[in-house]
């Protein structure tokens, strides 16, 4: 993994040709406090953070914390105030407009929020623009366009205009005018905040399926916390210029760094965040040639009354009952007795994607890509993934049953309601 | 008791000592010299126009205003012209449009790059404004004395004191438009690696170009009311003819020329803004065709080509 993207210490200030502003916060002052005393808006406060490639790195924050005052620096729209940005080995916050026109045309491109095509331009044209810029000839800028707008499915639409399309539709051919020069590092500037939510979780989708193929470098910019657990990576948290958090979507979930974060994770949707084998607990393997009797002495030497029963691989091929087992001979091959159809899921797949699994009320079997089982999750236990604030209770339920330990680490105090509350506040202001 | 007991400046004095004493002598030959590209290219539309017959120049007008605007302006143009042509004023006629034509072509030319440069600098716009203001507002008869005492009497004088009459509407208006670009198509443009000059002509020129239309209108209306009271320092055509009317009381013939003014301000109005203001013709089709003719010249006066 080679870092595309080196961030260092940025800071950017609004109105701070005096450097008042710059010298407050050096000594700690706060935002609020930099505002008052000088009129000096800190946009962003010292960030430092790499990119890798192939990464979606999502920056969430509310309006005003500064992620798209960022993510303008990273193609120098925004000039910090101090800080260096690499791109391909050039600086980014230093380099004069000549380098920098030559890195946005080869190494960058940005996708927007209110999709900012050209209305006096058709769509082929607005995804040529960046070629158009470069010089690309006529008939050579036409077929990357269309070959762009076929991988967003709009090949049909190149000579309409943006006008004429749905909003949907113009942030895929926002999509396809990033993509068309083929940069290694892709800005998305809340690319998905002017949409309705149907659309929205459509796009996300489809981001995704596009980035399987594609394996952009994504500067990912959100509000929603459920957007950048489900695209990002690594997700940064960003409040007053800074961030507060770095981390995986399980991270930042489990562990959340403060009650800002907290409050954010409070409400999320986490069964797009955890996968099978985030909650599975180890499973009981039953070998294929064993008879009743073995199954049976391995049953009980775990305590439980259902186990999975795996070949010679490791791969799953069923499982078996105390009650089935019981009913037959003790010398029979446990082959015969077993259910073959034992219900699994993936183990990469979200919660949310096995609720149907779960349905069966029986204990579901996760397995790796090549099919091989790697754990069980108790259908119940979906439920003590579900909500944060019962995580300790649901720990001490499950310890009773003496198996399961799978649970995600809980927080180390328990969040007083009146935090959440206080916290929220400062949200919203 | 009011302050001119205790001072009195000679304001008048002033202004005469340095017109007279210092403009005059020293700047003469640069005004003459001035005066030659108008002069050539007064002459060269009023040559063509004189030349071109009656009844072309009506069917030309009369295809563009039905194209731009409708049949029925089509059908104005062709009765305002038989009109003009039967009260015998059709060569006065041609002159004053020759005039506004060239009046128009300098306003575009001065205008359109003065616009954009102060709407890429708050500074040049700060200077700019006021002197924008002290033109429109400063009545056009005060600026007759020093431009005929610097340019002389004549056609090119006329077209001049016409010009700075004209001027700061399109200036307006291209600055408007062009600070009126959505701030987020500007960043999309640099984002891609396009330079100052190309997002100029590839974004905010053609999503500027209805307001610089509208100011064009504008600037073509008030170079029309001009070019009449030019007629005062020596400039021909109907405005001449308003005022021979008007010196010798005869009301008939200053009120012809009136009409002939209003016919073929009519005319240029409503095409003008029909180019400013899309959709309102009946032929949409051939009125887009048409935009996109007269855009491309623009455009592609700096990129070489338009399409993908």
């Amino acid at each position: 993994m080679t870092a595309k993207l080196k961030v260092e210490s940025v800071f950017k200030l609004f109105n701070d040709a005096r450097k008042e502003g710059m010298a407050l916060l050096r000594k700690g002052a706060t935002k609020d406090e930099i505002f008052r005393t000088t009129g000096v808006t800190v946009g962003i406060n010292d960030v430092s953070f790499e990119v890798n490639e192939g990464e979606i790195f999502v920056i969430m924050g509310l309006s005003g914390s500064g992620k798209s005052t960022l993510v303008r620096t990273l193609n120098g729209l925004i000039r910090p105030s101090s800080g260096k940005i690499f791109i391909a080995g050039e600086d980014v916050a230093s380099c004069d407009m000549k380098r920098l026109r030559a890195i946005r045309r080869r190494e960058i491109t940005m996708v927007f929020q209110h999709f900012a095509l050209f209305p006096h331009k058709t769509v082929g044209e607005n995804v040529a623009y960046g070629l158009k810029v470069k010089g690309v000839g006529p008939a050579e800028r036409r077929k990357v366009a269309i070959e762009a707008l076929a991988k967003v499915g709009l090949e049909a639409y190149a000579d309409s205009f943006p006008g004429q399309l749905s909003g949907g539709m113009q942030q895929r051919v926002g999509l396809a005018r990033g993509l068309a020069t083929d940069p290694a590092i892709l800005l998305m500037d809340e690319p998905f905040g002017a949409l309705d939510p149907l659309i929205r979780r459509e796009m996300q989708d489809e981001l995704i399926a596009l980035q399987k193929e594609l394996k952009k470098t994504i500067i990912f910019i959100t509000h929603d916390l459920n957007e950048a657990l489900l695209l990002g990576n690594r997700i940064a948290i960003m409040k007053d210029g800074a961030f507060v958090q770095v981390g995986t979507a399980q991270d930042i979930v489990s562990n959340p760094a403060d009650d800002y974060v907290r409050a954010f994770v409070a409400d999320i949707d986490r069964s797009r965040v955890f996968t099978a084998s985030d909650i599975a607990q180890d499973a009981d393997h039953i070998p294929l040639k064993e008879s009743v009797l073995g199954a049976l002495v391995v049953m009980d030497k775990a305590g439980v009354d259902v186990a999975h029963v795996v070949d010679q691989d490791g791969v799953l091929a069923g499982m078996v009952t105390r009650e089935a087992l019981t009913a037959v001979k003790p010398n029979t091959p446990v082959a015969q007795v077993m259910e073959p159809d034992a219900p699994s899921v993936a183990s990469e797949s979200y919660i949310n994607e096995m609720y149907a699994t779960a349905q069966n009320g029986v204990l579901m079997a996760v397995t790796d890509s090549d099919g091989k089982l790697v754990g069980a999750v108790e259908p119940t236990a979906i439920f003590g993934h579900l909500t944060p604030d019962t995580d300790t209770e649901n720990a001490t339920d499950v310890e009773d049953d003496g198996r399961e330990g799978a649970g995600p680490p809980s927080d180390e105090t328990e969040t007083k309601p009146a935090d959440i509350a206080d916290a929220q506040k400062g949200n919203n202001l | 008791m009011s302050p001119s007991d205790l001072l009195v400046i000679p304001f008048e004095g002033w202004v005469n000592a340095f017109v007279r004493g210092f403009l005059v002598p020293n700047f003469r030959p640069f005004f003459r010299a001035v005066q030659v590209p108008v002069n050539h290219v007064l002459q060269t539309f009023d040559g063509f126009l004189a030349w071109v017959p009656m009844l072309v120049i009506t069917l030309v007008f009369a295809l563009v205003a039905w194209r731009v605007v409708g049949r029925t302006m089509a059908i104005i143009t062709v009765v305002g012209f038989v009109f003009i042509d039967m009260i015998q004023l059709w060569p006065e006629t041609m002159t004053t449009l020759a005039m506004i034509l060239t009046s128009v072509l300098f306003c575009t030319i001065i205008g359109i790059p003065a616009g954009i440069l102060v709407a890429s600098s708050n500074w040049a716009w700060k200077i700019v404004r006021p002197i924008l203001d002290i033109m429109q507002t400063v009545p056009s008869f005060v600026y007759l004395v020093p431009i005929v005492m610097l340019f002389g009497v004549g056609m090119a004088p006329g077209i001049i004191a016409t010009i700075i009459f004209a001027l700061p509407p399109i200036i307006r208006m291209t600055n408007l438009g062009i600070r009126n670009v959505r701030e987020d198509l500007i960043e999309a443009s640099e984002a891609f690696g396009a330079t100052w000059s190309q997002t100029l002509i590839e974004v905010q020129l053609p999503l500027a170009m209805r307001t610089i239309m509208a100011g064009l209108n504008q600037t073509l209306m008030l170079a029309m009311s001009m070019v009449v009271i030019a007629a005062l320092i020596g400039a021909g055509g109907l405005g001449l003819i308003v005022n021979t009317g008007l010196g010798r009381l005869n009301v008939g013939q200053a009120t012809a020329g009136g009409v002939g003014i209003v016919i073929l301000a009519i005319v240029l109005d409503r095409i003008t803004q029909g180019l400013a203001e899309p959709g309102s013709g009946s032929k949409t089709s051939l009125l887009g065709s048409f935009k996109s003719l007269f855009r491309s010249q623009d455009i592609d006066a700096a990129a070489s080509d338009k399409t993908v």
